[in-house]
């Protein structure tokens, strides 16, 4: 059990996020865990056999794979994760705000991977709602690079009004 | 100019508070320099050769009188006295102290300033025109265009992490002075066959190690839609750019790889999702940002004015300013002018704190308190009174700043190069200085007349030497210092990137190998030809030839190590 940052605030988290290992294929993982987030590519290959566990399921995106693999499928995912496979790569920010935003799910959206605390303001703008702290940084400390600014000028999914349309208001 | 309501100000404010707290944790040990480096350049701090270089942003240009005081005050207080203007029209501090920092940037927040996003893997500043808005070529101006872009670029939370950084420049005039060309997105204000305003949209310019020109990805965007377009295709580059080798992650590189029109048809793919979002500029907010700038109050002059008249007939001097350095106004009885950061000795774009604050004295008294830093690091006082030009003159001439040599070879754009960047393969100012050695006779470097000479330290090129007449790039060849020569680039409408003209020289080679190519050029021009207007009639053989005539040892091609040298660069510090 580990802690994540979630709505804001740290709680204890079940979740477990499966990699293939070396040398392993999406057929051969092991499905048996209770609370899940799969690789894209076991969630293709396996898709009718976890659906079938009746189980809430997560899937993972890695930052090359994008939102429209799973436009279809988005009924099933409790959680959804986005992997930062490092803290400059910024393609996560725009798989969640499409996820958001064109595919319209509800559901949690996690990053995971190389998360530190300033890049959160970022995420949650762009549609993160949890965040699995890198584990060697005091998450507590993290949570307040959720607030680092109170207005943005921009439209996103946290506020989908430009600030251009609220400035008069 | 652009003044900050209170949502702008807290924004800054809130930055400089988050990059203190940054910068307290790095020292306290909870984050790594590793962790802090992306940050730390996106609030535009190097650490440098020796020691951190801090870029300030200096968002198209602009700058009001009071604003340049406060630089002035700041390099006082916290560097050498000096500044150097770079060719993204921001500022550079050279010697400040990295625990000064914070409080280096909550002095600028006093004065509406901020040294954000001017380094890092993101949008950067924009850069337009220095004439915006006197222009007489002008459709409109562009910096309304310019904050609209400022301010959606500022924090955007889905690109602060591209995979390399990201360049727009903007201009609404028949001849383009802002380079649009070579940038990653280049915007070209124009309007439509049915009146309507917008933009031509450029991509995948740039310069860097692959030089390539811009190619128009949209013939005519309505301007409602220049966010919501720009969201679309900085996504498309966003998740598709290459981020897997730092030299091939520019735009340039996708835009050449998938090919302009499939490069053009996913940004529309992407964008028909976003037309007529919440991002559709209004033209409410439009107008309250044109209205910041708002013509100045101007007098009802003559277009003529005696005394000028006079004072260029009878003064020698003034008239070889008056010829170089005064630039036309749009309106009657006034002139644009530019303020020469090239004197002889001088490093360029360098200025002093008693500079800076003799042309905020000049602006306060002759151009309504403001002024513009041009991408060729000079200084424009923009609406001067003809009749002022004479005082205007004597004043800028006892500071050194009324050297009249704009638009001439000793005008050149150079970067700080190898003397004080750790990215430089070489140093670039004392080049420049041995060029202006060379060419000491200012009637014969106006009478060689327009000619762009651009020097790089290294590949990156900062200093803009693609597009020079002639380039000057610092390679390192065996840890010595050997520079390549260009011919035939240039910016504006016709941008070209120069030609190589063969091996590499020393630098005690590159003043007489520029004395040749002009040469070339001086024997062979009609009455009314520049520089590059011979070029492309006799093309590079006779350019090369006379380079190295004489220098036949240097004939060896290129060498396997400069190649390697070139490729051992690293991008940020």
């Amino acid at each position: 059990m580990s802690k994540v940052i979630k709505n804001e605030r740290i709680v204890e988290d079940h979740w477990q996020v499966v990699k293939l290992a070396e040398g392993q294929t999406p057929e051969t993982l092991d499905l048996t865990g209770e609370v899940l987030i799969v690789p894209l590519a076991v969630w293709l290959a396996r898709k009718d056999e976890i659906i079938t566990r009746s189980k809430p399921i997560g899937v993972w995106l890695d930052g090359n794979e994008g939102p429209e693999a799973i436009a279809g499928d988005l009924e099933h995912f409790a959680l959804i994760a986005v992997n930062f496979p490092k803290f400059t790569d910024g393609r996560g920010f725009s798989i969640a705000r499409l996820l958001r935003e064109r595919y319209a799910y509800r559901g949690e959206i996690r990053a995971i991977g190389d998360v530190l605390r300033d890049q959160l303001y970022f995420m949650k703008r762009c549609g993160f709602d949890s965040y699995a702290v890198r584990e060697d940084k005091d998450i507590e400390k993290a949570l307040a690079g959720l607030r680092a600014f109170s207005e943005s000028y921009q439209a996103a999914v946290d506020q989908p009004q430009p600030l251009f349309r609220r400035r008069s208001a | 100019m652009y003044r900050y309501d209170r949502i702008d100000q807290q924004m800054i404010d809130e930055r400089v508070a988050q990059y203190r707290d940054q910068i307290a944790r790095n020292l306290a040990g909870e984050i790594s320099d590793d962790e802090l480096r992306p940050l730390r350049l996106q609030n535009g701090l190097y650490i440098q050769r020796h020691g951190p270089m801090l870029r300030i942003a200096i968002p198209y240009g602009a700058l009001a009188a009071a604003q340049l005081r406060k630089l002035a005050e700041i390099s006082r207080r916290y560097d050498r006295s000096i500044g150097h203007f770079t060719t993204r029209q921001n500022m550079q501090l050279n010697w400040p102290k990295f625990e000064e920092t914070p409080e280096i940037l909550g002095e600028l927040a006093t004065v509406e300033m901020h040294a954000v996003q001017t380094s890092g893997n993101c949008v950067r500043n924009i850069t337009t025109d220095p004439f915006a808005g006197v222009a007489p070529d002008e459709l409109t101006d562009p910096r309304p265009y310019c904050e609209v872009l400022r301010q959606w670029s500022t924090f955007h939370p889905e690109f602060a992490f591209l995979p390399r950084k990201f360049k727009i420049a903007v201009t609404a005039a028949t001849d383009d002075r802002a380079v649009i060309r070579a940038h990653d997105v280049g915007l070209e204000i124009v309007r439509n066959a049915d009146g309507e305003i917008g933009a031509r949209v450029f991509a995948g310019g740039g310069m860097g190690r692959t030089p390539v020109i811009g190619k128009v990805v949209r013939e005519f965007l309505p301007r409602r839609h220049l966010l919501s377009y720009l969201d679309a295709l900085l996504r498309v580059y966003n998740r598709y750019g290459r981020r897997d080798n730092i030299y091939k992650a520019r735009i340039k590189i996708l835009v050449n790889a998938l090919g302009i029109e499939e490069f053009a048809r996913q940004v529309e793919a992407e964008w028909e999702h976003l037309e007529d979002g919440p991002t559709t500029l209004t033209d409410a907010e439009f107008d309250r940002i044109a209205r910041h700038f708002a013509p100045p109050a101007y007098e009802s002059l003559p277009g003529d004015d005696t005394a000028f008249a006079a004072a260029v007939a009878s003064d020698k001097a003034f008239a070889a300013w008056v010829k170089r350095c005064v630039h036309p106004h749009k309106v009657p009885g006034y002139a644009a002018i530019t303020l020469s950061l090239k004197a002889p000795g001088a490093a360029p774009g360098d200025i002093t704190d008693q500079q800076m604050e003799v042309v905020a004295d000049l602006a306060d008294r002759y151009s309504f308190g403001e002024l513009r830093v041009t991408h060729e690091q000079n200084v424009v006082l923009a609406d001067v009174r003809r009749r002022d030009l004479f005082d205007l003159w004597q004043i800028a001439r006892a500071n050194r700043l009324a050297t009249a040599n704009i638009g001439l070879l000793t005008d050149m754009i150079c970067c700080p190069g190898g003397d004080l960047c750790s990215l430089a393969n070489a140093r670039s100012v004392p080049i420049a200085d041995a060029i202006n050695q060379k060419f000491d006779d200012l009637d014969y470097v106006h009478d060689i007349g327009d000619l762009s000479v651009n020097i790089s330290g290294c590949m990156n090129s900062c200093g803009h030497h693609h597009v020079a007449n002639i380039g000057i790039l610092g390679v390192d060849k065996n840890g010595e210092e050997w520079y390549q020569i260009t011919v035939g680039g240039q910016q504006g409408n016709a941008t070209a990137i120069g030609k190589v003209i063969g091996p590499s020289f020393y630098a005690e080679e590159v003043p007489p190998v520029i004395e040749a190519l002009i040469d070339v050029y001086v024997e062979q021009r009609s009455a009314s030809e520049r520089f590059i207007d011979t070029f492309e009639r006799i093309g590079l053989e006779p350019f090369k030839q006379r380079a190295y005539a004489g220098h036949e040892k240097h004939k060896p091609a290129r060498s396997a190590a400069e190649q390697v040298s070139a490729e051992a660069q690293v991008q940020h510090v």
